[in-house]
């Protein structure tokens, strides 16, 4: 804020808004030049023609706003903006005397008059402009050129008016063919405003089934009156829409977007139930498959337990509240959230582990991640352990991970694990290189050391020693190994 | 200081005049409504007021209270209601419900609708509709372009990405062309126009009829600009879906730059209260890093906090005449460096700590690997662990785009898994925004046969057999194929790495991402310029789809001399990375140009992401 403020000093004390001097001529020629471009910028933005009539009453009467900077920005202003200035107001004056204008409490509202009236696309709205006429015959325009000019605009010139923000009548449009014309006129003119206000007097003066058919070969309109039927909240109508162009598939999922809105979960899983049947793709009626069963799952695991929760009995939820419900959590939170409070659970409950993993077919390295990190944030170490342990047929057991052992490693990390169970984990890191890291970045001490003897590192060791604590075991076990003569060092 | 054979950049004009007018323009407007009101502020529309105008201004200007456009009803007993909105249509709706309440609880006061930056037919309907069209007058604040720096221009218009290439609706390129006759009015004319896309041909045609029709007398003018350059963003999509590494970029990824201002939270500022800063090039620290690789950062910063020790460190054996010049002089603004550099190094501080969490280096060798075309089995089973680990959801969206437009799509087996693990791991209501990717064409699945859609073959039966061929033809060309290996071998988009690329010195673009690739985008302007044409450049154009134009607008070119031949108003419609800006403004070093970068906004690979996500209405 500060900073804006020191900015806006620095504008009205810089050099260029200085009084005006005929001293420093170069600076004032500058400025000059500027405010010509302000002005003449102005006329730009301001949608301008000499036609000052319509020019308000679409586009929101920028005509004041020259006459406006001409006083604050632009004293030195040049000639032809001044003088359209001054005709404006004598226009002012000579409209003062009709008080019944919609409002009197500014200059533009005078002009427009148009104001009170209803948009465009009326059928009374059709004769607005020569309303104005009456009252305003004065003005600049030859009379010659308002004549008809409610009725008589080109599509090409009806387009190119309501670009310009003027108002124009589009009722005597009513032949199919005219209708078309001047869509395909406003699809021509690049402003998608225009296409879509074309669209919604078409979407008001034809049978729906007529206009989608014509649509159908014109692409762009297409497009215009979907995003439109989108974002006004016209579902039935996009429905229908979608269902004769038979994108099915875009029908379907334009229902299940509904369920965003639903709030009340009940609801929402009835509604989501209901779903199942539409005509989405193979793959994606199984996704909403899904989401109808997980919601329900969600639902019945939050009824139990709140109640457990609340009955206090459970040591876990006592140890552990819960910090937000499950409901509408994606599936992989909610096996965490099963993995942590209901890891033991046998498979028959809806909340077990084992249960979620059979029923959404979630894949092994998935799961395994998932419970992993729910146990390691218990620091429940042994199911850990049993996580990644296998028993042959022989009855031997090895260590075995759907993910790489060094994702393991970090992901115990990050729960603190002690030094013992991460370094069982670092030794079944298959890459010596990453295994050496990690345990040094862990300080997992036994299995840096083991490493560098087996890679016969007598170097490194012995730099290594430093870096473990004195008189330690690990330092003992350090000298030992330097010491074992049986040991061939490759350096 | 010129180098021999080397043209030094000319300086940008002067951009202050459009936040003037602007400021004028609203004024103007809000004196339409004399006398004491309220003022409801579009959320959107906040920041870039900010960068305009101020509350004590639009006190001056009689606005009594302020308050945000929002679902809340409120309880004003202003007599006038003020609000300063985009043209959409749930504004309309929640406007027409506070009339309409006050209807009802037979309350009456002046409403005054000023839509930014103009109205849209559709939110009239809306208004008649609701039944309060004539209870309401309706302006425009035609706020097309705010200047966030000396070289950037914003129109601040994020939905435009989602409007235009998602819905393909045309209803922002009104807008864009109104802001092209504005600075052609204010610091042309143009002389010679080029663009490539869909949207760029249409915008510079829109923008041409208005000029026929305005008529100005542009004759004689000297232009301060002298080109421009138009482009759609899906033109390059592979630049904007990269991770940054200019500091700009990285700030903007990491924080969310907001107009040209950004929110240094409690870690940045190592206190318990943010600070908002404003980014550009009038702060001192920031204007010599903004542009550099987020490694040559630190050195930077480290010298930097020397050289500001030393300066301090001069007091010491000063006499009290020196030290009082020293603390009348230079003590302010030594003050201000230091203010600067420990708000830039504590950024620096919590990107780093941000980044190292979440493996950034391992991404970044993934993207590397993308942007290659090697080790792509290994690099998709790194997006799908980012998946299931739950790493942020947006970088998942992301990298699988990445990788489904370097490889044209991805193999169906991989798509379905991704997608199934994407939907478990981040809630299964993303079948829609999968939905919405693949219709925009950033996430899509090889077809085996290149089999027609419903909707285009529905098309083709509607025309003769012949035509349809042809249709077909043009469907299967505009099917987005990206092409991305094509192009980047034809434009030496990965530079050849003899030895390291010294990132502090760098030879190309590609500096922006660490020597690793050159942003297609830019090489594409760079190969333009230096043609002064599209020529030569077919094989690449039949790849980008086409859709290229170059025009020569006025005889201006026959004084090369001008120095605005080397201005080039560069125009990202769409949206442009502050990567981009960066391998431009080094560019434009390089060659002697400036570029001025024209967008509808400001945009990233999250942005982008989450414009392609639902949400409940």
């Amino acid at each position: 804020m500060s900073r804006a403020r020191a900015d806006e000093e620095e504008y009205w004390h810089s050099s260029k808004f200085r009084a005006f001097t005929f001293d420093d001529e170069d600076d004032e020629l500058s400025q000059l030049k500027e405010s010509k471009r302000a002005v003449n910028s102005l006329r730009d933005i301001v949608d301008d023609d000499d036609d000052d009539l319509e020019k308000v009453s679409w586009s929101g009467d920028p005509v004041g706003s020259i006459s406006w900077s001409i006083k604050e920005t632009a004293s030195s202003s040049t000639s032809s903006l001044e003088s359209r200035d001054s005709s404006l107001q004598k226009g002012y004056s000579s409209y003062s005397a009709f008080p019944k204008q919609a409002s009197s409490y500014s200059l533009s509202s005078l002009f427009k008059g148009r104001n009170k009236l209803p948009s465009f696309q009326s059928l009374s709205d059709a004769l607005s402009d020569t309303g104005v006429k009456n009252y305003a015959p004065e003005l600049r325009r030859p009379k010659a050129e308002y004549k008809d000019y409610s009725s008589d605009w080109s599509p090409k010139d009806t387009v190119r008016r309501m670009q310009r923000g003027k108002v124009c009548s589009l009722e005597r449009f009513r032949s199919l063919q005219d209708k078309l014309v001047l869509l395909d006129e406003a699809v021509a003119g690049h402003d998608g405003n225009i296409i879509t206000a074309v669209l919604i007097f078409l979407k008001r003066t034809l049978r729906k089934e007529i206009l989608f058919q014509e649509l159908e070969v014109r692409q762009v309109a297409l497009c215009h009156l979907i995003h439109f039927l989108k974002e006004t909240g016209e579902q039935k109508l996009l429905l229908d829409l979608l269902r004769f162009l038979d994108r099915t598939e875009e029908v379907a999922l334009s229902q299940y977007r509904e369920h965003l809105n639903i709030q009340d979960v009940e609801k929402r899983r009835e509604f989501l139930k209901g779903c199942i049947g539409l005509p989405f793709s193979a793959e994606d009626t199984s996704h909403v498959q899904d989401h109808y069963t997980l919601l329900e799952r969600q639902i019945i695991i939050e009824a139990n337990d709140r109640h457990l929760e609340t009955a206090g009995q459970s040591e876990i939820f006592r140890k552990y509240p819960r910090k937000a419900s499950i409901l509408n959590m994606p599936l992989v939170t909610t096996l965490f959230y099963s993995c942590f409070y209901h890891y033991t659970e046998a498979e028959g409950t809806f909340s077990s582990p084992t249960n979620l993993k059979k029923t959404f077919k979630i894949p092994d390295k998935q799961y395994v991640l998932t419970a992993l990190a729910a146990r390691a944030k218990l620091r429940a170490w042994n199911d850990v352990d049993a996580l990644f342990t296998t028993k042959n047929w022989l009855g031997y057991t090895k260590k075995k991970a759907p993910i790489g052992f060094h994702r393991v490693v970090e992901i115990l990390q990050r729960n603190n694990a002690p030094v013992q169970v991460l370094q069982e984990y670092v030794r079944l890191v298959e890459d010596v290189e990453t295994q050496l890291n990690l345990a040094t970045k862990y300080k997992c001490h036994d299995v840096v050391i083991d490493t560098y003897r087996d890679l016969k590192d007598r170097i490194q060791l012995a730099a290594y020693r430093c870096k473990v604590e004195r008189g330690s075991a690990e330092e003992e076990k350090i000298d030992s190994i330097l010491n074992n003569t049986q040991i061939r060092w490759k350096n | 200081m010129a180098f021999a054979g080397r043209r030094d950049a000319p300086e940008p004009p002067d951009f202050a005049i459009l936040k003037r007018l602007a400021r004028d323009q609203l004024i103007y407007l809000l004196e339409q409504l004399p006398g004491r009101k309220d003022l409801f502020i579009e959320a959107d529309l906040m920041s870039p007021l900010d960068r305009i105008a101020n509350v004590s201004i639009l006190k001056q200007h009689e606005v009594d209270k302020l308050y945000k456009v929002e679902n809340r009803p409120t309880s004003s007993t202003s007599d006038q209601f003020c609000f300063l909105v985009r043209p959409r249509i749930k504004t309309m709706k929640y406007i027409a419900d506070i009339i309409n309440a006050d209807k009802m609880a037979g309350r009456s006061r002046k409403y005054k609708i000023i839509f930014s930056p103009q109205k849209f037919y559709a939110c009239e309907m809306v208004l008649e509709e609701e039944g309060v069209f004539g209870d309401v007058s309706c302006d425009e604040w035609s706020f097309y372009l705010l200047p966030l720096d000396d070289d950037i221009i914003s129109m601040e218009l994020p939905e435009f990405f989602r409007d235009y290439f998602l819905e393909g609706d045309h209803r922002w390129i009104n807008c864009v062309a109104r802001a092209l006759q504005l600075l052609n009015s204010l610091y042309g004319p143009f002389s010679k126009a080029y663009g490539i896309g869909r949207c760029a041909k249409m915008s510079y045609e829109l923008w041409r009829d208005l000029e026929e029709e305005s008529e100005s007398d542009s004759q004689g003018r000297k232009p301060e600009i002298g080109n421009v350059f138009l482009m759609d963003r899906d033109t390059d999509y592979v630049t904007a879906l990269c991770s940054q590494v200019v500091y700009e970029g990285l700030v903007d990824d990491t924080f969310r730059i907001k107009c040209g201002s950004v929110d240094f939270g409690p870690d940045v500022t190592s206190s318990d209260k943010s600070i908002k800063v404003l980014l550009n090039s009038q702060d001192k620290v920031f204007s010599q890093i903004r542009n550099e690789h987020f490694s040559s950062v630190f050195g930077f910063l480290s010298q930097k906090s020397r050289n500001l020790q030393a300066q301090y460190d001069r007091r010491r054996g000063m006499d009290i005449k020196q030290m009082k010049n020293f603390v009348s002089q230079e003590l302010k603004g030594l003050k201000q460096e230091h203010r600067l550099l420990s708000l830039h190094i504590g950024a620096c501080e919590s990107i780093m700590k941000k980044k190292t969490k979440q493996d950034f280096q391992e991404m970044i060798k993934t993207e590397h690997s993308l942007l290659e075309g090697f080790d792509i089995r290994e690099s998709t089973s790194f997006i799908e662990e980012h998946i299931d680990r739950q790493v942020s959801p947006i970088e998942s969206l992301r990298l699988m785009c990445l990788l489904s437009i370097t490889e044209n799509g991805l193999i169906p087996k991989d798509y379905r898994s991704l997608k199934t693990q994407y939907l478990q791991s981040y809630g299964p209501e993303h079948l829609l925004t999968f939905h919405n990717l693949k219709r925009i064409g950033l996430l899509t699945e090889q077809s085996p046969g290149e089999t027609l859609t419903a909707v285009e073959s529905k098309v083709s039966k509607l025309v003769t057999d012949r035509a349809a061929g042809k249709i077909t033809d043009a469907f299967n060309s505009l099917a987005r194929k990206s092409n991305f290996r094509g192009i980047s071998k034809k434009l030496g988009l990965i530079p050849r790495v003899d030895g390291e690329y010294d990132l502090k010195m760098p030879r190309d673009m590609a500096y922006v991402f660490s020597g690793a690739y050159i942003p297609l985008s830019c090489k594409i302007i760079e190969q333009v310029l230096e043609r002064k044409s599209w020529l030569g450049l077919e094989e690449v154009l039949r790849l980008l789809n086409g859709n290229e134009f170059s025009v020569t607008e006025s005889a201006g070119e026959d004084s090369p001399a001008w120095e605005s031949q080397r201005i080039i108003l560069t125009v990202f419609l769409g949206g442009c990375t502050f990567s981009e800006i960066a391998a431009l403004r080094f560019l434009g070093k390089e060659k002697g140009y400036k570029f001025i970068f024209l967008t509808t906004a400001i945009t990233n690979s999250a942005r982008m992401m989450e414009a392609m996500i639902e949400t409940k209405a």
